[in-house]
């Protein structure tokens, strides 16, 4: 075991983790209606491949990855599509499309997925089946894994940092794999080591998880690979977050307008890399994976093993059930998640947690006071911004000054958010100014495509209309009886 | 102050007016630039619908007129408050409401054709300032949902009424629209 890591500014929050650990891992029964949305959660969604009444089985691929930041999609159960539809969804738009299948509860496999001899494979190749297996990041953004992989084999960084931070107070969905499959995170690294071409693999976990800590010890000794460590580090929210871990673990500090392969370093989380060991070990894409349903609004919280596509509703249900009507559904942590309309959402690959929170969890935030400049926003900020300047520029619409305070570098991690005073809800009015600048931007480039369209269809009308006055010309010259010409 | 001190003076300054007044009218007849830079930057403010609503045949025309003097800010319901508030801005003019008499603003709708109405006329095509509709005689037609501005020119010239405007379905995604 390596040294403990330091930690750039953060916070001290109380864990909240010890009720779902009580419990041991449970797999959830799988529903017999599951809605697999075609955005797995990075923004971008995949191109449906079926219609109603298609036939499905197990790894079934139903959504094609179109886009740089897309994952294929592949039913996760046998059973028949009913439909593809717009449905809520867990994301900034709140709803997309979807494919609905029913399972018949034969969990029969599509033929033609056999354990990969991965050692034996090219790495591109290896890159090519993580990529067909779908796998997004698990640690909540799901930015696609193979992309990454990709990106850090190109720029020939050397160190592959494992995610096992897991800083949310609420999340311990990799705690619960770290405990009970460190065997698949160790093999993971070894798979993700070959396919991205990295020299050294270190898991990084917080010290608040003695259990995690010693089952991957245990894995490590088992797999004997001098090329993978463990460092553990100050439970400091947030430890987990890509770029504060990789300054406290690899010791680089990531420019702020460049990707960790810039400067010889990537991150994956553990959970990706125990996909891509049920990627090599079966063949099979990824259709599930490990979710913590917790508050004090359901009656036995606990970490299950869900498919992909099974409604919230129904993951609750595994868990016992509501005990009373919850006051608010949120989808990641209570930090970084974000509240969702309806228990209809379904599991994606970017949901790592569901909190079931009643009055007791919610601290009522009072009404926001205007800001007293106090500057501890500032101190608690981990990527180094001034929240009260970056709002106070927001607030006049000023554009340059915004990018100047670093709205693209914001983490949204809530920290400025936790700490203020006249609880100024920062990190959401941050959010929202991200949306509205991503809106205004989709606005141009559709406005630059439209006019290149227009100029065009200008001079295509131009062109005909030229042609045919020529032609009328020769014709009324021929009639005339004189040359053309 | 002496004739002999002030002469030098002047010599140096017309060997510099010179050279660089000769530079400065060749530029100005060879360099001159493409376009007006106003027309430009007033037309990159503009929604580009290419919709007409202004009275002028798109947002090029529109742009042109604006800085001639002949249009006022207030004539583009498609691109709203904010497009006036930057133009406003742009120009160093007061806001003011839209003049209603041009249209209202309204959500970004897309056309949708009816393709079991449709007869194969081909009279949408020319209509469609961004040739957002693929279709040829005789043959069903149907609009790029992608690259539709939601400009309503396709409306009149169908025969059949077979096209509508609708939110667009797929959430404004933006694949295949990205420009050199």
């Amino acid at each position: 075991m390596a040294q403990r890591s330091t930690f750039p500014p953060g916070l001290e929050l109380e864990a909240r983790k010890t009720a779902p650990m009580r419990q041991p891992l449970r797999a959830a029964p799988v529903p017999p209606l599951l809605v697999v949305a075609l955005d797995q959660g990075s923004g971008d969604a995949a191109e449906p491949l079926l219609a109603a009444g298609a036939r499905v089985r197990i790894g079934t691929p139903v959504g094609r990855a179109e886009g740089e930041t897309a994952v294929a999609v592949h039913s996760p159960v046998a059973g028949v599509v009913r439909g593809v539809e717009i449905r809520p969804v867990h994301g900034p738009a709140g709803e997309g499309v979807c494919v609905v299948i029913e399972n018949d509860g034969s969990d029969e496999v599509e033929a033609g997925y056999a354990p990969i001899d991965w050692p034996m494979l090219p790495p591109q190749e290896l890159l090519a089946r993580i990529r067909s297996a779908g796998i997004a990041g698990l640690g909540g953004a799901a930015f696609p894994a193979h992309a990454k992989l990709a990106a850090a084999r190109e720029r020939a960084a050397t160190h592959l940092v494992l995610n096992g931070a897991e800083c949310e107070p609420w999340i311990c969905c990799d705690d619960a794999l770290m405990r009970e499959r460190a065997a698949d995170v160790v093999l993971g690294a070894q798979v993700l080591l070959h396919a991205c071409g990295a020299a050294k693999c270190t898991i990084a976990v917080e010290d608040d998880k003695p259990e995690a800590i010693a089952a991957v010890e245990v894995a490590l000794a088992a797999a004997a690979d001098p090329r993978i460590g463990l460092t553990t580090l100050r439970a400091v929210y947030p430890a987990g977050a890509e770029r504060q871990l990789l300054a406290a673990v690899a010791g680089v500090e990531v420019p702020h307008d460049a990707l960790p392969p810039a400067v010889g370093v990537m991150c994956q989380n553990v959970g990706t890399a125990a996909a891509a060991a049920h990627l090599v070990r079966t063949g099979q894409p990824i259709t599930g994976r490990i979710v913590t349903v917790t508050g004090s609004g359901v009656r036995e919280p606990a970490n299950v093993d869900a498919r992909l596509g099974t409604p919230i509703a129904d993951l609750v249900a595994a868990c016992g059930g509501y005990v009373s009507e919850p006051l608010r559904l949120i989808a990641g942590g209570s930090m970084t998640g974000r509240a969702l309309a309806t228990d209809a959402v379904p599991l994606t690959q970017a949901v790592n947690c569901v909190v079931v929170a009643t009055a007791a969890d919610l601290v009522a935030r009072g009404r926001e006071m205007p800001c007293i400049r106090c500057g501890d926003c500032a101190s608690v900020c981990p990527p180094g911004l001034l929240p009260q300047s970056l709002l106070r520029a927001i607030n006049a619409g000023d554009e340059a000054e915004v990018a100047r305070h670093g709205l693209a570098d914001c983490i949204e991690c809530g920290c400025c958010d936790y700490v203020c005073p006249s609880r100024i809800p920062l990190t959401a009015r941050f959010r929202a100014a991200r949306a509205a600048r991503k809106v205004q931007l989709d606005e141009r480039r559709r406005a630059a495509a439209a006019r290149e369209r227009y100029l065009r269809h200008e001079q295509r009308l131009a062109a005909m209309a030229e042609a045919e006055r020529q032609a009328f010309e020769a014709a009324r010259n021929r009639a005339r009886g004189e040359p053309e010409g | 102050m002496s004739a002999s001190s002030v002469l030098p003076a002047i010599g140096v300054a017309m060997a510099l007016a010179v050279p660089l007044g000769a530079a400065l009218g060749w530029a100005a007849t060879r360099l001159r630039p493409d376009a007006d830079p106003l027309v430009e930057s007033i037309d990159a403010l503009l929604p580009q619908t290419q919709c007409g609503q202004c009275h002028y045949p798109g947002c090029r025309p529109y742009a042109e007129a604006i800085s001639r003097g002949d249009a006022d800010i207030d004539q583009c319901p498609p691109g709203g408050e904010s497009t006036l508030h930057a133009l406003a801005a742009l120009l160093g003019r007061d806001p003011k409401p839209l003049d209603p008499a041009f249209g209202v603003t309204k959500p970004r709708l897309v056309a949708v054709i009816d393709e079991a109405r449709c007869i194969g006329c081909a009279l949408c095509l020319p209509a469609c300032p961004v040739d957002a509709i693929v279709g040829a005689q005789r043959f069903m037609h149907t609009v790029i949902e992608q690259q539709c501005t939601g400009c309503e020119l396709c409306l009149p010239p169908c025969p059949v009424d077979c096209i509508e405007l609708r939110p667009p379905l797929s959430g404004g995604t933006l694949r295949g629209l990205r420009t050199a």
